[in-house]
């Protein structure tokens, strides 16, 4: 059973029919892509899978719970973790801070007003901002990093709840291409832990880290399949022409 | 090689050099204690001063208890005097029916009562489904301010507009704490406890999730936090703070009337903060400071006696306006304001 199973969901903004009967399905240990031209419903799906919005219809089944019309809140805590697609680090606390925060989600009322958990936490907070080179950074204010050091840190945020599946839009949006070189070499160790979805604009990257593709033109899946089959697809060579 | 280019991009910005982090609060903070401390010695001779100390020590209380809403939560809370006042009243009316003020029962019947209440509004202004916006908390809590002042005052149970005044005492065994050095000592306890507690969870783990929560809650709620119940207890928190400023308000000045409850009152508790620096709970204890010493001084003076509301008023927009961090934000930085909750490391560059 798949891990994520969107079956004919569908999402309208007053008169504009952004999502029309979607499907989808993603395994579970693999890297999914979300690609498609502008305004065809990427970040739309993506924000209804993390709850940011609720779909008009159709279901959402993560981990064989209907998360549908689950908050947030309800769906951070079954597994799911969201990187949004304009950086949301919180800018006026530390580097360090803005990743024990994401961490320590999971503690009791009690643990955390009484700091129980901080020394321990220690190790793993030192040990994201690490692995994300940000570990130079981490007395800064989340503020002061470059757009790009901003996308990692968010990235380490939301890997720091451990999540089954991540949800990532548009990673590399305005990075240099040597920091979406970086930001490719982080993110593939976590594929033996973590289930990745990902909307992302640069054609060359999502072809590079990616197992599965699901194309969207205007709200609907054009075509799904794995890169090769995606690349040699009739359909999307008609939108995409030579960018896949 | 790819370990290599990132390490490039983290050298480069490494290295800025790092100012030595310098800590003026705790400075701030003791100084206000000990001017605390020997302020009724030095008024010894003027026990209007004793009085209008006590007077400030006491809406302290509701100072902090509006920081601990907006200045660390972001709750922006037009009502905490109704928490101030429904606690002073009730334990004045406990005073007259049951003839009762011991300390030790009256001052946690108040706080209950304040944190009670506050739980009720925050139940149905914060509790809901979908978060609420702030000015939707703005007015929810404006609205039951100004609704419970309307209706005390036309209760003839509990003094109508004319409130209920020779409050009885405040007790303790058989001693009674009358006006003066006594009860300023107590207010000052008070007020260090409700300090030290708030400063507390300020700088706790607890503390880190309400920074974060001031700053963006739709982060938070992805992040699995759930940010409305969070809100709700610091409120109720907040409320409890202000029912026992209440209560000793009541006691100290043996009266209460409906202004103790109304958006008066409420909003000048939201000036004390602004005043003062919000966030750094020893802001509005500064703010309430100042802007009781300016009204009594300003009040006494006979030339501009009638317009000083108006004076202070401008004084307060210019603050607002033009230093929107409080004076101490003139004196503190943002990074120390806003606080550092994980291990700083000395050789982080």
């Amino acid at each position: 059973m798949a891990l994520l199973q969107i079956r004919g969901v569908s999402k309208s903004f007053r008169t504009l029919r952004a999502l029309e009967s979607v499907d989808v399905d993603v395994q579970a240990g693999t890297f999914h892509g979300l690609i498609g031209p502008n305004g065809s419903g990427k970040s739309t799906l993506l924000k209804a899978i993390a709850g940011a919005h609720f779909a008009d219809g159709g279901t959402i089944v993560f981990d064989g719970h209907d998360i549908t019309r689950a908050t947030p809140y309800e769906r951070a805590r079954l597994g799911l973790s969201l990187k949004f697609q304009i950086t949301a680090v919180l800018p006026e606390l530390s580097v360090y801070d803005n990743v024990l925060l994401a961490i320590q989600s999971g503690e009791s009322l009690m643990r955390l007003l009484l700091s129980s958990s901080r020394r321990a936490l220690d190790g793993e907070v030192t040990a994201l901002l690490e692995r994300f080179r940000l570990i130079d950074r981490a007395d800064d204010l989340a503020a002061e990093l470059s757009h790009g050091q901003q996308q990692w840190l968010e990235i380490a945020m939301a890997l720091a709840l451990r999540p089954k599946l991540l949800l990532l839009d548009e990673p590399t949006g305005g990075m240099s291409p040597e920091e979406r070189r970086v930001t490719g070499t982080l993110l593939a160790p976590i594929k033996a832990h973590c289930t990745l979805i990902i909307v992302e604009h640069d054609l060359h990257f999502i072809r590079d880290i990616c197992d599965h593709l699901t194309v969207l033109d205007q709200g609907r899946v054009l075509d799904h399949g794995d890169v090769e089959t995606i690349q040699r697809s009739p359909k999307v060579q008609q939108v995409f022409t030579t960018r896949v | 090689m790819l370990s290599e280019a990132g390490t490039a991009v983290t050298a480069q910005q490494a290295g800025r050099a790092r100012r030595p982090a310098r800590r003026l609060l705790p400075w701030v903070e003791g100084g206000t204690l000990l001017v605390a401390l020997v302020a009724p010695f030095a008024l010894s001779e003027r026990t209007d001063l004793v009085t209008l100390a006590t007077n400030v020590m006491i809406l302290s209380l509701l100072a902090i208890s509006f920081d601990l809403c907006w200045g660390l939560s972001g709750i922006m809370s037009f009502g905490q005097a109704l928490f101030f006042g429904v606690a002073g009243y009730v334990i004045a009316l406990v005073g007259r029916d049951l003839e009762f003020s011991q300390l030790w029962a009256t001052l946690p019947l108040a706080m209950l009562v304040g944190l009670l209440l506050a739980g009720l509004f925050a139940a149905f202004l914060l509790l809901g489904r979908k978060a609420p916006t702030t000015i939707f908390v703005a007015l929810g809590t404006l609205t039951g301010s100004y609704a419970a002042e309307r209706l005390v005052s036309g209760w003839q149970y509990v003094g109508a507009g004319n409130g209920l005044s020779a409050v009885k005492l405040l007790q303790l065994g058989g001693y009674e704490f009358v006006e003066g050095a006594a009860f300023y000592f107590l207010a000052l306890i008070v007020l260090v406890l409700i300090y030290l507690g708030s400063r507390f969870i300020k700088r706790s783990q607890l503390g880190l999730v309400l920074a974060g929560m001031r700053q963006n809650e739709e982060r938070l709620a992805f992040f699995g936090y759930r940010v409305q119940l969070f809100k709700a207890l610091v409120f109720s928190l907040a409320g409890m703070v202000a029912g026992l400023g209440g209560a000793l308000y009541s006691y100290h000045q043996g009266f209460i009337g409906p202004g103790n409850m109304g958006p008066g009152l409420s909003t000048t508790a939201v000036i004390y903060c602004l005043f003062g620096g919000s966030g750094t709970l020893i802001g509005p204890v500064l703010g309430t400071v100042a802007v009781e010493v300016l009204t009594y001084v300003l009040a006494d003076i006979d030339a501009i006696k009638r317009i000083w509301p108006v004076i202070l008023g401008l004084v307060l927009l210019a603050v607002v306006m033009f230093q929107p961090k409080g004076f101490l934000g003139l004196l503190v930085s943002d990074r120390e304001r806003i606080g550092s909750y994980g291990r700083r490391r000395s050789g982080g560059s």
